[in-house]
């Protein structure tokens, strides 16, 4: 029936036929990741079991004319989402056995949709990678070519829409861990608006920077996904009391009229030719329909990444010391005194990066460091913010490359930090900045996927996915799917 | 090499981090690297530019200081190493 090519609103729509159930729909997905899983290592926990018993109840609640919105399909949680007595590594061995005692507020909302969960996506450990190549448990292939990574943070939730294990997946931005892995796998990402979604049950990494989103393959399953997640949660305190729009509905606004504006320096220098290319054909496409492209001058954006590179470790050194050893997580055995027992079980529980970047954050905010770094830092930051809102004066959203080149191979960046974190250069601006942004596919270079980025004004995802609508709506490259996994 | 072994190692015990031998080198070479990195933001004249507090520019919501967490203790500390009658076991801090 290859149920595995259709979108959300296409299954939903199959579902309400009663072309087929939920439960026939996720036992073909779940032969499908166990067919396929150990090629991609997408996938660090399968919950068939649940996964069967939440479809059913999705059958049996469709039949008694009770469908949530979300109603019996298919989805994958990335592993840094808390789920109730389902294992949470954050991809990390400090989690390797961790068993969530309960539920993020994301997976509860998506569950009371009637969201049906697959299992637990690879990530970079604890969030921190542009490859999926710290993650404690093996990076991730990417299934246009087995040989380069699908991007990261959320590389496993990437390959996995990308593979056609589910058609969505949920997922979390920092700097950019959502939009460059979509871009390297040809799906659709988008991180909304700091504070649209609540971070109840995930866990931190960079507090004033982390938002959670999704993958998909099509802009409209972005937004009937995204339409579940946002919105007020007291249990988060940085969750904003907004009122969430119709993003569904809002897909069928036009574009006519929208001003993109472009930033000369995503195009400049450190920028493949070719992917510069490719973007520069979808912003024509786009003005095709109707918007108007202008250059907006972002004079501090060069900034971004040392920018981010202060901020986040400072505040991931922060959130990280709760690993102790004592209350969950990795336990050093025949600690000597506490001393040891703190520091012997981070030693032995964090991966490289992990420590490095705890490391960079606690110099940083050292004594005699801290003005020097993470005040400076947050005064750039804040010039940076103000470049975005000045361009917002003047245009709806700003468009250029989710990423400079397409993905890389495996094993190439991971012994330079640097060159590893300059692949983010496009996208850390909106989280500095707290701009939702998200990413498209608009092409291939040499058979690997390339993204276009789009980032908009505060609580203005709308903007985006009406966007990016309709450019999906103009072209095809959503529906190219890797040979392998057609 | 903007840090040293030395400088390192406090970074590191600071962190509660305990590293190897090997790991002290490499530390040392990545982490001079990175600061050198991040050492381009002094040339951002940031004169008069109010710290960014938060990505909104907005403060912090504030809640009532009333108990609205069940207790759910023994679940959680399902999760935990060592536990006795309901605490958690460490080393002997106090002799």
């Amino acid at each position: 029936m290859d149920l595995h090519t259709k979108t959300m609103t296409e299954l939903s729509a199959g579902l309400e036929r009663g072309d087929y159930t939920s439960v026939e729909l996720t036992q073909s997905l779940l032969d499908r990741i166990a067919a396929h899983n150990d090629t991609l290592n997408a996938l660090l926990t399968v919950t068939g079991e649940q996964a069967i018993a939440a479809a059913a109840r999705a059958d049996a609640d469709r039949a008694a004319g009770k469908a949530g919105a979300l109603n019996g399909l298919p989805i994958i949680h990335k592993d840094i989402f808390c789920t109730r007595d389902v294992r949470t590594t954050c991809g990390s061995k400090m989690l390797d056995n961790f068993i969530s005692p309960y539920d993020a507020t994301i997976v509860e909302r998506l569950a009371d949709a009637g969201a049906v969960v697959l299992g637990k996506a690879n990530m970079d450990e604890f969030a921190m990678g542009s490859s999926n190549e710290t993650s404690y448990f093996g990076p991730v292939n990417n299934p246009w070519d087995l040989e380069r990574t699908p991007g990261g943070s959320s590389g496993g939730s990437a390959a996995a829409v990308a593979a056609r294990f589910a058609p969505g997946a949920t997922a979390t931005d920092t700097g950019g861990s959502i939009r460059q892995p979509a871009a390297l796998t040809g799906t659709v990402g988008i991180k909304p608006t700091y504070g649209r979604v609540s971070r109840y049950g995930m866990i931190a990494f960079a507090s004033s920077l982390d938002q959670a989103g999704v993958i998909t393959r099509s802009a409209e399953d972005a937004a009937r996904l995204l339409g579940v997640m946002a919105g007020f949660d007291e249990r988060d305190s940085t969750c904003i009391d907004e009122p969430v729009p119709d993003y569904v509905a809002a897909l069928g606004d036009s574009v006519k009229g929208l001003k993109i504006g472009i930033v000369r320096q995503h195009f400049d220098e450190g920028l493949d030719a070719d992917c510069g290319a490719r973007v520069k054909d979808a912003i024509a496409v786009i003005e095709s329909l109707g918007a108007t492209a202008v250059e907006v001058d972002m004079p501090n954006i060069d900034y971004s990444v040392p920018t981010y590179y202060v901020v986040a470790p400072a505040e991931c050194s922060s959130n990280l010391s709760r690993f102790d050893g004592v209350r969950f997580g990795h336990r050093a055995e025949n600690a000597e005194d506490l001393f040891d027992l703190y520091c012997r079980s981070r030693g032995e529980g964090f991966g490289d990066e992990v420590k490095r970047r705890i490391m960079t954050g606690t110099y940083v905010l050292s004594a005699g460091y801290y003005d020097a770094y993470y005040l400076k830092a947050q005064q750039v930051r804040h010039l940076i913010a103000d470049d975005f809102k000045k361009a917002f004066e003047k245009v709806d959203l700003i468009a250029g490359p989710t990423t400079p080149t397409p993905a890389f191979k495996l094993g190439d960046k991971v012994d330079d930090p640097i060159t590893m974190y300059l692949n983010d250069i496009y996208t850390i601006g909106a989280n500095l900045g707290g701009f939702p942004a998200m990413s498209v596919p608009c092409g291939f270079v040499n058979d690997l996927p390339v993204g276009l980025q789009l980032v908009g004004h505060h609580f203005d995802e709308s903007a985006l996915l009406r966007c990016a609508h309709a450019y999906q709506q103009a072209t095809d490259w959503h529906i190219a799917c890797p040979e392998d996994f057609a | 090499m903007s840090l040293d072994k030395d400088q390192v190692r406090q970074i590191a015990t600071l962190a509660r981090l305990k590293l190897g031998d090997d790991e002290y080198a490499e530390s040392v070479e990545k982490l001079s690297r990175i600061v050198d990195f991040v050492d381009h933001l002094s040339e951002a004249d940031t004169s008069g530019v109010i710290p960014m507090a938060h990505p909104l520019d907005i403060a912090q919501r504030l809640r009532p200081d009333v108990v609205t967490e069940p207790n759910d203790r023994d679940r959680y500390q399902e999760n935990a190493a060592s536990v006795s009658d309901g605490l958690y076991l460490v080393p002997k801090v106090i002799e």
